[in-house]
């Protein structure tokens, strides 16, 4: 059992790593301008708003839950910390205050899992997108641009060689390893997730819990979505579509269970460059928009189809023990 | 009388990685018999019994089944062959009817669509062979534990089972039911049917089995016929050594009374009233369903209470919550282990620490050396066999996952334990150890409620005996009055 255990776990592990060394070297003969410390900056800087939304994805997929409306979020925190820098409100203080009312949609969310117990899937399937019908209410559809080009800084900037943004996913990063493998709430994730029932019946309160990694996610997805804005520079309502697709997937990847209990955001961090080199390598290829999403829909399922197929052959040998 | 045997298996080895799970194992079984087949856990019987039914390929070693030989069945062959197996979770959909889930799979037909009449018919015949009542279109999931048990038993035998393997049919059924049970047993074996019965409660194998093989540590040990066996000999050969199950001489409790139940009630539970004393073992005794796990956790806030009052030493309390509950230094060690004691994806150090993870921290912060230190020390103290701490849970046997739960609840420093069904489905060894256990933790002043469906284990730890029925305390014991009898009067006689 220990054997096979430590097999399967080599295998999982280095897998993952295994496919983005296999893709990067595929992409750098496929095309002479991938493997050039340009791209690869570039391509740091464009996974850096799918890295941080997937650290808070990664504590609601390890608590056994999922949440669809991270992209939405993105979209209606640039929209609404553009109007409020155009209604002349302080770039710090439109930041901070956008942070917060993300952090309180994704509290809503954990209110509907918790009080009203609506299943984490439908819940956010419903706020997702109403969410997204605010964003495009507050602007009438249109953009917004036109503000301070002072925060341009946080998408665009550099610390030395380094993109701001990528600095901030790294922090993220950082903060959330802390988190989830040194503090007494990091470990009621991974309980709670593990066998809520058996949380629950050690005194670990596993509605707030739920509560805390929801609001987590809604607030690293505000944060996402100020750092996209500032890239872009104008406040889109459909910025952020389809996002969770890519956060899920990535975190998927990184070996984090869709049942919960398991997983390693160590590992998240490689989901996340693979998905961000696969778009990245099949722009340069020039493939099909279309053809990108086929394939991007194809990784999402092998990534769960791997979940499924470690987690079952660890049942047969938990079985055989 | 030198009956070919309808199944042998004759030098099967089963080998996973880094374990031998079966060693050389040779058995025979008679047309008609009903044969138990007893070890420990991790003996080998679960592999075992994966081999007879196809779901797991031998490493080595035959098969040979009426006249032919097989190397290893597929799941579908050891179907059609006849070879079927009752597990303890029921393999049932609980929201179709009784036939249609012994159809499932194979409906008769008239035409393209199914002849529901016809099935429903069959159904009530099998039941009726049988000598039971069932309406074929009740729901499964209406009926009671020992109905379903029926269900299956009804399914294995439509399509034909000439071996049926029985996986501790008996845990889950009230004495009564067991009869019950027992009766149809009776009737497959007249019918011919080979009946493999496996289960832990030793009493039951006298009563209703022919012989008996015992395993241990994925060899076999012998065959004998029960009646030239005693409980003795059959716990000798399952553990290898003579051990009876002794139980530890018991404390006298003091009089200092540290939790006071008045009237409590509540979907479940009417008027319990009850006292639990300072370093006492109060057992709970009762039938399935009586309302004991319900106690248990009303009492520990998992469940709500509507009226009643609860009194820890002289403060009245009230618990929202487990953790209200865990505040007030009681604890509970769940019936299920598996499903609400442990999270297995966890390591064993994890799950020790995971109820007093806040005063081993810091702002927050775990601190590692510490959890380390405690961790190492109960696993030491409760000699939890493990390679390590940071072994998952899901990874251990029975008796050492109930360990850990212990393990955890000591590290919390509970003055009060509820022990739901402690020592369910550990083997003898594990069982003892936990028995020395209960006994020194009332050494050191803390308190036991035990509940327990295994009457000796209860007669022999408890300084008293509470007896539940339909939700009501039917009747207190002191140690002077134990007896099976007295318990199962009051436990069953309806008023």
């Amino acid at each position: 059992m220990t054997n096979a255990g430590q097999l399967k776990n080599v295998a999982s592990k280095y897998g993952i790593l295994i496919v983005l060394i296999v893709l990067i070297i595929f992409f750098s003969i496929a095309s002479p301008a991938f493997l050039t410390s340009d791209n690869l900056f570039n391509i740091l800087r464009q996974v850096a708003i799918v890295g941080i939304v997937a650290v808070g994805m990664t504590m609601v997929l390890l608590t056994g839950g999922i949440d669809l409306s991270v992209g939405a979020i993105i979209g209606v925190a640039g929209v609404m910390a553009a109007q409020l820098m155009l209604s002349g409100v302080h770039p710090v203080w439109a930041s901070l205050i956008t942070l917060a009312a993300c952090a309180l949609l994704g509290a809503i969310n954990g209110f509907f899992i918790n009080t009203v117990k609506i299943p984490a899937l439908i819940t956010t399937l419903g706020t997702m997108t109403a969410i997204r019908g605010v964003a495009y209410l507050l602007t009438g559809g249109l953009p917004v641009f036109g503000f301070s080009s002072s925060f341009k800084m946080m998408g665009q900037g550099y610390l030395w060689i380094i993109p701001i943004p990528v600095l901030i996913m790294i922090a993220v990063f950082i903060v959330g390893y802390i988190f989830l493998n040194k503090t007494v709430y990091g470990r009621y994730i991974y309980g709670v997730g593990g066998n809520e029932e058996a949380s629950r019946l050690s005194g670990v309160s596993v509605q707030k819990v739920k509560a805390l990694v929801y609001t987590a996610c809604g607030f690293l997805s505000g944060l996402a979505g100020l750092v996209l804005l500032s890239r872009v520079n104008s406040g889109q309502p459909k910025a952020g579509t389809s996002y969770e697709m890519d956060i899920i997937t990535a975190v998927v990847l990184g070996g984090v269970s869709i049942f919960g209990g398991e997983g390693k955001i160590n590992f998240v961090i490689i989901g996340v460059l693979i998905m961000g080199v696969l778009s990245n390598g099949m722009i340069l290829l020039n493939i099909n928009e279309y053809v990108q999403w086929v394939v991007k829909g194809l990784v999402l399922l092998f990534a769960v189809g791997f979940d499924r197929f470690i987690t079952r052959r660890k049942t047969i040998s938990a079985a055989a023990a | 009388m030198d009956e070919k045997p309808l199944l042998e298996i004759s030098g099967i080895s089963k080998v996973f990685p880094g374990v031998q799970a079966l060693d050389n194992v040779s058995m025979s079984f008679r047309k008609g018999e009903v044969h138990a087949l007893l070890g420990e856990n991790g003996a080998g019987k679960s592999t075992f019994i994966k081999i007879l039914t196809g779901a797991q390929p031998p490493s080595s070693g035959t098969i040979r089944f009426d006249g032919r030989e097989y190397a290893s069945f597929t799941p579908m062959q050891a179907k059609q062959l006849g070879l079927s197996a009752i597990y303890q979770e029921f393999n049932l959909f609980p929201h179709l009817d009784i036939s249609e889930n012994i159809f499932y799979g194979r409906e008769l037909k008239k035409g393209i669509f199914r002849d529901k009449k016809k099935m429903d018919q069959l159904t009530a015949q099998y039941c009726k062979d049988m000598g039971i009542e069932l309406d074929p279109r009740t729901l499964v999931k209406d009926l009671g534990v020992a109905q379903q048990q029926i269900v299956e038993i009804v399914k294995s035998v439509s399509t034909q089972a000439r071996v049926l393997i029985m996986d501790e049919p008996s845990a889950p059924l009230t004495n009564r039911e067991v009869e019950a049970m027992f009766r149809i047993v009776r009737r497959l074996k007249a019918n011919g049917v080979t009946i493999i019965y496996i289960s832990h409660r030793l009493e039951e194998l006298f009563e209703i089995c022919d012989r008996v093989s015992v395993m241990r540590d994925g060899k076999y040990i012998l065959t004998e016929e029960m009646s030239n066996m005693t409980r003795e000999k059959l716990i000798a050969a399952m553990v290898g050594r003579e051990l009876g199950e002794s139980y530890p001489q018991t404390q006298k409790s003091s009089s200092e009374v540290v939790l006071e139940v008045s009237n409590l009630s509540n979907d479940r539970l009417h008027n319990i009233s009850f006292q639990l004393k300072k370093g006492e073992i109060l057992g709970i005794s009762g039938l399935v369903g009586a309302g004991r796990t319900e106690l248990a956790r009303a009492l520990f806030g998992a469940d709500p209470v509507i009226s009643g009052q609860i009194k820890r030493g002289n403060l009245t309390v009230k618990f929202k919550n487990p953790r209200d509950a865990i505040a007030n230094r009681i604890g509970l060690l769940p019936e299920d282990r598996k499903q609400s004691g442990l999270i297995l994806d966890l390591s064993i150090r994890e799950n020790i620490t995971f109820g007093i993870l806040r005063t081993l921290s810091g702002a927050s912060f775990i601190k590692s050396n510490r959890e380390r230190t405690l961790c190492d020390k109960l696993i030491r103290d409760l000699q939890i066999k493990t390679p390590g701490m940071e072994q998952k849970a899901g990874n251990l046997s029975g008796g050492n996952q109930q360990k850990v739960v212990i393990a955890k609840w000591l590290a919390s420093d509970c003055d009060i334990l509820i022990f739901d069904e402690p020592t369910r489905g550990i083997d003898v060894g594990a069982k003892q150890e936990i028995y020395v256990l209960l006994k020194t933790l009332t050494e050191q002043g803390k308190s036991i409620i035990m509940i327990s469906s295994e009457m000796p284990e209860l007669i022999g730890m408890s300084n008293r005996i509470l007896v539940m029925r339909e939700g009501k305390i039917a009747g207190e014991l002191a140690r002077s009055e134990f007896s099976q009898e007295k318990i199962l009067e009051l436990a069953s006689s309806s008023v």
